[in-house]
């Protein structure tokens, strides 16, 4: 903390993390399920709550939800129940929300995190339950009136609540950060917090260390990126202990993070809070869920990223740092493990990725998908480089052009004229050239014994040929023209 | 009165289908009647002459193409105005849908629709269904066509009246606790709440969904089985309708009571305040007999718990259902000076002091603290009302009882909530265990009102339930001193 305080505390925190999940369809009725549509566009008298409209599960979100279920390891229910939560809001039109209250879809899971616990092993958080749920509307406040836009409801969503088991901020993050990984295996959402198909609120309590029982604990809501998370619990901490420490008593109550003014301020106390009063769906029959479906979903699911880290460490010998970033997202683990199959140089294809991959990725904020590279391009540009078409320097101008224009490494090179040529003739010139400007200074120089003239011509080489040779064989050629001199 | 509208709807579907009969013809004939018998009646909320002879029209330009006509063809249908009819206003007889038009049909009514039904108005009913008298319309007044003092029963008291003033061949009413066969037993016509899950609900305003049926209401058992025909079935738009087709409701009509085993539970009919209405009740059940049934005493020692219960589930589902109408999209919108504001005030102006209560009963019985001792229990206790139903049909049939322990009594007489509630009393255990069940016309009580016997079957035991009702009500019509058949006297002359 930053602060020094009487007593050392310890953070509690557990996140319950809202996942939209990207089925055809609406979670009960038919509606298209889309972001960015012209407002109620995409409604019906279903997911508008009309009078006399009936929900009908949508099987394919029950399915995606049980393979968010096996994916965080969990039990899956053996039937698939709905309660309502009623409560009323402008955005949610018929005044309660179809969820789950007292069977969740999903319980008993756990989530592995790339990060020791005490005795060094990867530190687990287990994961609560994941239920089903539908998705409100939107409520777009104006100054005098408030605009209500229903193509988000009814959009299905699973809520993912995690135990109280992380206890810092940064596990917080790295929770998070692992969890999105995991997902984005499934093909289930788009788990974009910009879009809102990812949405993540906060519980945080703080207690001395080593006391078993938690404190008295703050949800926080309007968490708009994991960085906010991070950020928020930061404070939220700090206004803990800073109230214990006055004497003061902490309240349980729901506070909002205020993302200008970087601080959370209180929305509703415990005692004000809503009783949601669930009770079953009298609209939905049980249905429910055969253990061939579980196991077939199941049978499908993608080897996941705990798994196939250790794979790479195994097959590929990598190093761990350079594994994790490979299978911290599916597409890239899939981009590198198909040009591996292509080039069986699992490390160098691994540096390219991890290093100059990564780079073009986290420079354009960008996705693999938006760019035009494919493995097989990748793995041609590397082949220039190993037969000294291109050089270290070379191959990376040009790998920076080719995910945009998408062209093969041969012919991006070409075009930017950066291949060297068989022929070496314009090598044997440029040499020849340098040699002669230089013949008092560093040709006299490396005559006399001094190596580090080398560099110096094979730089001035470089410059004349505009990068178009391996640097690695110049000095070699240098000294047989002195030589022949 | 046009003799046309003394036909039953098979016989008149016929006729029009054959081209003996215009369906403009009949339409006319109907609005015709309603015309006159509604300034007593005051059945219907909407009426719309033009709406209605469109539908009639498209008909008959559908017989002159040479297209097959369907099973309901011409057929004046009224429909509860808790059910959707596209284009038309649904009210649930509230001022808190005051300008709602339906954007869509109910599954019923595109059923009617696509069976040639001409929907000839909407008919009123308690607010949202809620009541036993129609009394608790916000918006009318309905008045029993065998006595103009009376109430017609409810909730379904617009369809019951319509059909026995002759105004409708057919009409839908919806059943929660008694809301068809109440007011069917009252007004002197066959009303018919089918097991939970035969009929959708897609489109019926929802008061309470785990006993919300679509039912029709009719002169006759036939006519029952034909509007069965044409709206029960599996509905996608609705997860619990059953998914097989159910039986060929007509067909199933030809078998008879021999060898059925009767239920009667004996308190029942002891209990029976008015001796003129118990001694129908008990006259019908030796009819029964004497068409070779055999009656069996039977227990259902949880069933009187069925009305603590029923108010729970029922009032609990409701506070839910009800929700929705908060001023902000449909209906009313109060003057208000914020959001908050808008809810409490809407709502405080739209809903009537009956839908209130039961809303604030839910509300209660859900809420944190309660649920295990209100909501809780009751589910509890309506699965052993259940195990009494199973058991029971273990050992017969259909059960045989009065539908009601009185027949129409005066509008006002009931002012007191939990008097009213009585009314129920023989009708809503049957709707917590989804049974099918209905009222039967089966005679008069000492001061000549209609008296209607409930009989019920178990849950998809439509099929057997309606044969015994059509095979009692052909031996009771077959009665020259009931006179069952006769019209309602407060539309003589």
């Amino acid at each position: 903390m930053a602060h020094a305080t009487a007593v050392d505390y310890e953070p509690v925190i557990g996140l319950e993390v809202h996942v939209q999940l990207k089925t055809a369809s609406k979670m009960f009725c038919g509606c298209r399920v889309q972001f960015g549509a012209p407002a109620n566009s995409l409604t019906c008298p279903v997911c508008l709550g009309l009078p006399g409209a009936l929900p009908m599960a949508n099987r394919q979100a029950v399915e995606f939800g049980i393979r968010v279920g096996l994916a965080l390891n969990c039990q899956i229910a053996h039937r698939v129940k709905f309660d309502r939560k009623n409560y009323f809001y402008p955005d949610l039109p018929k005044g309660y929300q179809i969820s789950q209250h007292d069977e969740p879809l999903c319980f008993d899971g756990e989530l592995q995190l790339p990060i020791p616990d005490a005795t060094g092993a990867p530190k687990v958080c287990r994961i609560t339950r994941a239920h089903m749920e539908e998705d409100a509307g939107k409520s777009i406040h104006m100054d005098a009136s408030t605009l209500v836009d229903l193509n988000r409801a009814g959009t299905p969503l699973i809520e993912v609540v995690g135990g109280p088991d992380l206890r810092s901020p940064e596990e917080a993050y790295v929770y998070l950060t692992t969890l999105k990984r995991n997902l984005s295996y499934l093909g289930v959402s788009d788990l974009s917090m910009e879009k809102g198909s990812l949405r993540c609120d906060a519980n945080i309590s703080v207690r001395p260390r080593g006391r078993q029982q938690f404190g008295v604990r703050s949800e926080i809501k309007n968490l708009n990126s994991f960085r906010a998370v991070k950020a928020a619990l930061e404070y939220e901490i700090k206004r803990h202990i800073r109230v214990l420490e006055a004497g003061g008593t902490l309240h349980q109550e729901t506070r909002l993070w205020d993302e200008e003014k970087l601080e959370t301020r209180s929305l509703r106390s415990k005692e004000s809070a809503t009783d949601y009063r669930f009770f079953p769906e009298p609209d939905l029959n049980l249905f429910d869920v055969p253990r061939a479906w579980v196991d077939g979903v199941r049978a499908a699911l993608p080897e996941m990223p705990e798994k196939r880290l250790l794979r790479f460490l195994h097959d590929y010998k990598l190093a761990r740092a350079d594994a994790e970033y490979l299978v911290g997202d599916r597409a890239i683990a899939d981009f590198y493990e198909a040009a591996v199959a292509l080039l069986d140089n699992p490390r160098k294809v691994a540096a390219w990725v991890v290093v100059e991959l990564a780079r073009e990725l986290n420079e354009r904020n960008c996705d693999l998908a938006d760019l035009k590279l494919t493995p097989a391009t990748l793995v041609e540009l590397i082949g220039l480089q190993d037969a000294g078409r291109l050089n270290n320097i070379t191959a990376k101008e040009v790998f920076r052009a080719m995910v945009e224009s998408g062209e093969g490494a041969e012919a991006c090179a070409r075009r930017l004229n950066k291949l060297i040529e068989r022929d070496d003739s314009a090598v044997q010139a440029a040499i020849a050239e340098v040699l002669g400007e230089f013949k008092d200074g560093a040709v006299a120089d490396l005559r006399a014994g001094k190596q580090a003239a080398m560099g110096f011509l094979v730089g001035q080489c470089m410059r004349k040929l505009r990068g178009k040779a391996n640097p690695k064989d110049l000095p070699a050629l240098i000294e047989d023209a002195i030589r022949r001199e | 009165m046009h003799e046309l509208l003394q036909l039953d709807a098979s016989e008149a579907a016929r006729r029009v289908r054959d081209g003996s009969v215009p369906a403009e013809h009949l339409a006319q004939a109907a609005l015709a009647h309603a015309r006159a018998t509604e300034p007593r009646v005051n059945a219907f909320l909407d009426q719309d002459e033009a709406f209605v002879l469109e539908q009639a029209r498209a008909v008959d330009r559908d017989r002159a193409a040479g297209k097959a006509l369907g099973l309901l063809a011409g057929v004046p249908v009224a429909i509860k105005d808790n059910i959707h009819v596209l284009g038309r206003p649904t009210t649930c007889a509230s001022h808190m849908l005051r300008g709602f038009v339906a954007p869509y049909d109910a599954t019923v009514t595109a059923r009617l629709k696509a069976a040639g039904a001409v929907i000839v108005g909407k008919v009123n009913l308690d607010e949202f269904a809620m009541g036993s008298s129609c009394e608790n319309s916000a918006l009318k007044q309905t008045r029993n066509p065998w006595d103009a003092s009376r109430v017609p029963g409810g909730s379904s008291g617009g369809s019951a009246a319509c059909v026995a003033a002759r105004s409708a061949f057919i009409s839908l009413g919806s059943d929660t606790g008694g809301s068809i066969r109440l007011p069917a037993s009252f007004c002197g016509v066959v009303g018919y709440k089918p097991s939970y899950g035969r009929v959708s609900r897609y489109g019926l305003v929802a008061f309470a969904s785990s006993l919300d049926q679509v039912g029709p209401f009719a002169r006759s058992v036939r006519d029952i089985a034909l509007a069965m025909k044409v709206m029960a079935g599996r509905d996608e738009m609705d997860s619990t309708t059953v998914s097989n087709p159910g039986p060929d409701y007509p067909a199933a009509l030809a078998e008879d009571l021999k060898g059925k085993r009767v239920g009667v539970v004996r308190e029942y009919f002891d209990r029976v305040p008015d001796r003129s209405v118990a001694a129908v009740c008990e006259a019908a059940v030796q009819r029964l007999k004497a068409l070779g049934a055999a009656v069996v005493e039977i227990e259902l020692p949880h069933a009187d718990f069925g009305l603590h219960v029923y108010y729970i589930v029922a009032s609990a589902e409701a506070s839910s259902n009800l929700a929705r109408f908060d001023g902000v999209r449909y209906g009313l919108r109060a003057a208000a000076e914020n959001g908050i504001a808008t809810y409490v005030n809407s709502r405080g102006e739209g809903f009537g002091p009956e839908v209130k209560r039961r809303i604030m009963l839910g509300t209660y019985a859900l809420s944190a603290g309660h649920y295990d001792q209100f909501y809780g229990r009751a589910g509890r206790v309506r699965t052993l009302i259940c195990r009494d139903f199973a058991a029971a049909f273990a050992r017969c049939d259909l059960i045989a009882s009065p539908c009601a322990p009185f027949a129409a009594f005066a509008a006002g007489a009931k002012a007191d909530p939990l008097s009213m509630y009585l009314c129920d009393v023989y009708t809503i255990p049957s709707s917590l265990a989804g049974l099918a069940a209905m009222s039967l016309p089966a005679g008069f009580d000492a001061q000549g009102l209609p008296v209607g016997l409930h009989l019920a079957a178990a849950p998809m035991a439509d099929d057997l339930l309606l044969a015994s009702a059509h095979a009692l009500e052909q031996d009771l019509l077959a009665d020259r001193t009931l006179n069952l058949n006769r019209l309602p006297r407060g539309l003589q002359g």
